[in-house]
């Protein structure tokens, strides 16, 4: 009678309320209704984010910061670390799907709504978690210490030093001194494996701390219908129903990250040099492309003021009301509810055509 | 009687200031040294007229050397009167006739030139008499080069000047200024083809395009100032001054003995003089580029080895090909082969090894090098095999694990429906 | 996403007909879950063993250990993607340099008669601190720094101060 599961349950029982936590469990419900499948993507954004804590850690096992030896340290890695190519690839590619199913989950919760009351901030702790995502990404770019991510890193500490007043000091903080040198690789993987680790894990559990304690949100028009209508409502259990559901789109996400891998290893590249010049057409990667080109099609000068600073002005005020979005959305004194939608979709648009444009421009 | 005295020395001051002023100002002149001829020759039109900025790139005026110094005359004299007179010795416009020996009056003067360079050569006279234009000109040919044809004359530069006419990248072109011109050079009897010629030749192409200065051009084969075409049994000792083992391995070879008795010009004869192209594996052999068919029949001794020899030049040319395809394609696929790489110079080495020691013109001995790259490219190609089975092993392993992840989604699909179909 | 009914169902389990075919699907479910978990951990398990290559000490290259080397000669290893040369000179002492010749690229080789290093393409020759001292080369061999550490000869690019 005693097997073993059994007297572990048990022993645990004995020690943790376990039929507390269980029924916990059984009570997390998810809403069912034709924009459901937009559920998916915030764990999603979860499992890629443990792809990349785990494929992180294998590398680290390898992986030597310092000018002169990261690049061999991936070149070893790729060539003669037992599947460190596989590893190496899966964390780059992760990168890039990590970032895209971050923007992805929050347009979807912004045109669900999802940010409202009491969700606030939910919001502001996701909108902070994407501030992270893109710093792990640029830190992480310089670490293999090739070409492409010294130049990117080069170009890419270089604009907010236009920042007036604390531009400088935040490019010396970045650059770990004046120009891009190992103690600029030093300093990010710093940030890279440690503290943006640790700010993303506390942030992560707030996150899930505030999703498990609001409970799935029901976008308006939906919760509306439910509510004249109490019979329409349609639930399904978290566990294991919709757990179940979740594993088949993590394993779909795993069988994608290992064709891209095998299929498109990521490349070495070469070596940086610090006194060659920048290859032409040097551009980040994707996801800041859309900042990067649109300062580049800044004038000089506008409105008598220096162009790339009101560009980078802008990009800051942008963010800023991004994070800020559930307290500016409101329908008294001024009705700027109606304008959320519309205007996302504009401010959508005009990534994605400013990212092609950036790929494709020479 | 004190005030006379005082009246003396304070003359003799003044004088001793008076002179020691004049003395300076006529040091200051000297160091200047005044050429009263620019004032009006720079102002003067063609010919009469030289400019005082080309002057002053002439190396003679650099050294402090006044027109005077060649054509005579007081050159510190402001009166053209006095400047030009026989009486200073001005000689006016020099005869083309008396220009070697007028250089030479310094030039060949080792007293002299040790004062201004002593690592000069001062025989330049002595060589110009025995080389082909010295003996035209002994025998008074007005045609012939003397020293300002070659060297320029007011804007005469040091050879080390890259603008000098006889800096190693222009001697062809100043040689070119007679001997391409068809009409000048019609009593001698002699081609004017050569530096048309040289322009094709790879010496050319290495001295003017990639600027390399130990590149021949024509006074490194026919001397400078002794300027005579090698002799036929001369020409390979020209050639050996750089390239010294084709030319051991020639000396070795059975052609040396046949060429020098079929009059033969050496190297001359497979390579050419003045339009050496690029070597290529095709002159070797008896196909349409051979230059071997020159002499040999197919099917002679001499034929046989030669087709032999250019068979294994083109076969490690071949393997050296694949392997690098090879390994190319595995780079682009993302496999690591920079060890093989590596490895493919040395195969690229011998086949460079190995078209040297044709000139010995033995297929026997070709053999030994081209056999020592063959071992590396099989070494090479072997790695980019590997390489490819391992990116043939990755995709299958890809495969597996989607496999694998298929089964799972299937499952898992299977297993929700039957959990809800309660 | 199919209309479940988790929370409204209160329905006992399915009929025993269903169960081979409950079976079946939980059988399936297991093998591809240790089938993908297999092909997850195979090769993580692979990569955490260390190769067997030996790696890099900074960016010294481990050109020769010392008993294999003997005084007046020489031996080609691999620095970086380039050959380089170690000599050891008559007295004793290692010197280290690219082996690429400045003039066309060949790999230079030592010579122990005339205690040179030596070009075999065209003759071009270095003297044993690799500056050109006859024939086409134009420029000296890179030098190198030489350490020994114990048995191990080390070389690395000269540091510059």
């Amino acid at each position: 009678m005693a097997s073993p599961a059994n007297s572990i349950r048990q022993w645990l029982d004995e020690r943790f309320p376990l039929d507390d936590l269980k029924a916990l469990a059984q009570k997390k419900k998810v809403p069912l209704h034709r924009y459901s499948y937009w559920y998916f993507l915030g764990g999603m954004t979860l499992f890629l984010f443990g792809v990349q804590a785990l494929t992180g850690a294998l590398l680290l096992m390898y992986y030597r910061p310092g000018a002169d030896e990261a690049f061999e340290s991936v070149q070893f890695i790729m060539t003669q670390v037992q599947f460190g190519w596989l590893v190496r690839s899966v964390h780059s590619w992760s990168a890039n799907l990590l970032v895209f199913m971050a923007f992805a989950h929050l347009f979807s919760v912004l045109f669900l709504r999802s940010y409202r009351k009491p969700r606030e901030l939910t919001w502001v702790s996701g909108i902070l978690l994407l501030f992270l995502m893109l710093g792990f990404g640029f830190s992480g770019y310089l670490l293999p210490w090739n070409t492409l991510s010294y130049f990117a890193t080069k170009v890419g500490t270089e604009i907010p030093a236009q920042i007036p007043i604390i531009g400088r000091p935040v490019l010396l903080f970045l650059r770990g001194g004046e120009d891009i040198t190992g103690s600029t690789l030093t300093r990010l993987y710093g940030f890279h494996v440690a503290i943006l680790p640790a700010v993303a894990t506390l942030l992560i559990g707030l996150h899930l701390a505030l999703i498990q304690w609001f409970g799935m949100s029901v976008p308006p028009g939906i919760e509306a219908e439910w509510q004249t209508r109490p019979e329409r409502k349609r639930e399904i259990r978290f566990f294991p129903n919709f757990v179940l559901r979740e594993l088949m789109a993590w394993y779909v996400a795993l069988g994608l990250l290992g064709a891209l891998a095998a299929l498109f290893p990521w490349s070495l590249g070469v070596k940086a040099d610090p006194f060659a010049s920048a290859p032409a057409g040097i551009k980040p990667e994707w996801y800041f492309l859309a900042m990067f080109q649109t300062l580049k099609l800044i004038p000089a000068k506008l409105l008598g003021m220096d162009g790339e600073m009101l560009g980078i002005l802008t990009f800051g005020v942008i963010g800023a009301v991004a994070l800020l979005l559930p307290f500016l959305d409101q329908e008294k004194p001024f009705n700027t509810r109606r304008w959320i939608p519309g205007l996302a979709c504009v401010f959508l648009g005009y990534m994605t055509v400013m990212t092609v444009y950036g790929w494709v421009a020479k | 009687m004190n005030r006379v005295r005082g009246l003396v020395t304070w003359r003799r001051r003044a004088g001793l200031v008076l002179a020691a002023l004049l003395v300076c100002s006529g040091l200051m002149v000297f160091a200047q040294t005044k050429n009263s001829c620019l004032d009006c020759h720079s102002n003067l039109p063609e010919p009469l007229g030289v400019s005082a900025e080309t002057y002053s790139q002439n190396i003679h005026a650099q050294k402090g050397l006044t027109c005077a110094a060649c054509h005579g005359g007081d050159a510190s004299a402001d009166d053209p009167e006095k400047a030009m007179s026989r009486a200073a010795g001005w000689k006016g416009k020099i005869n083309r006739k008396q220009i070697p020996e007028l250089c030479a009056s310094c030039h060949a003067d080792a007293e002299r030139m040790k004062k201004y360079n002593p690592g000069l050569r001062v025989d330049q006279f002595q060589q110009y008499k025995t080389s082909v234009h010295g003996m035209k000109w002994a025998k008074d040919d007005g045609k012939v080069a003397v020293c300002t044809d070659c060297h320029g004359v007011h804007d005469l530069r040091a050879p080390s000047d890259p603008r000098s006419t006889v800096h190693p990248t222009n001697i062809a072109t100043t040689c070119s200024h007679c001997h391409a011109d068809a009409e000048y050079m019609k009593p001698y009897g002699i081609k004017t083809d050569q530096f048309a010629n040289y322009e094709q030749s790879v010496h050319h192409d290495a001295m003017v395009v990639r600027g390399d200065l130990s590149a021949p051009t024509c006074t490194t084969c026919h001397g400078n100032h002794g300027a005579t075409p090698p002799g036929v049994a001369n020409v390979t000792a020209v050639c050996s001054n750089c390239h010294v083992f084709q030319a051991q391995l020639f000396e070795t070879s059975q052609h040396k003995d046949v060429f020098a008795t079929m009059g033969l010009p050496g190297c001359v004869t497979c390579h050419s003089n003045h339009a050496i192209k690029h070597p290529t594996d095709e002159m070797i052999g008896t196909g349409p580029k051979a230059v071997c068919t020159n002499c040999h029949i197919v099917g002679d001794a001499g034929a046989t080895q030669a087709e032999a020899m250019h068979n294994q030049l083109t076969e490690l040319a071949a393997a050296i090909a694949a392997s690098d395809e090879l390994l190319g394609r595995a780079e682009r696929q993302g496999m690591e082969v920079s060890q093989a790489k590596l490895q493919a110079a040395q195969a690229r080495d011998a086949l460079l090894k190995a078209r040297v020691t044709v000139h010995a013109f033995r297929d026997s001995e070709l053999k030994r090098d081209t056999d020592a790259g063959l071992a590396v490219t099989r070494q090479t190609h072997a790695a980019g095999e590997k390489a490819m089975e391992e990116w043939k092993f990755r995709r299958v392993g890809l495969g597996l694990s989607v496999v694998a992840i298929a089964i799972v989604l299937v499952g898992l699909g299977l297993y929700i429906r039957n959990l809800e179909q309660k | 996403m199919s209309t479940a009914s988790g929370v409204n169902a209160t329905a006992p389990q399915s009929a025993p007909a269903n169960l081979p075919r409950r079976r079946f699907v939980n059988i399936l479910l297991g093998t591809g879950l240790l089938a993908s978990a297999a092909s997850f951990l195979y090769p993580i398990l692979r990569y955490l063993v260390p190769p067997k290559l030996p790696d890099l000490a900074g960016d010294a290259v481990l050109a020769a250990r010392v008993p294999e080397m003997k005084p007046n000669t020489a031996k080609t290893f691999r620095f970086g993607t380039r050959p380089g040369l170690l000599v050891e000179t008559a007295t004793g002492e290692y010197r280290a340099m690219s082996a690429t010749c400045t003039h066309l690229g060949c790999t230079v080789q030592y010579r122990p008669d005339l205690r040179e290093i030596w070009c075999a393409c065209h003759n071009g020759m270095y003297d044993l601190n690799g500056r050109n001292i006859s024939g086409p080369p134009p420029r000296p061999l890179e030098a190198f720094e030489v350490q020994v550490r114990g048995d191990d000869i080390f070389v690395r690019r000269k540091q510059e101060a």
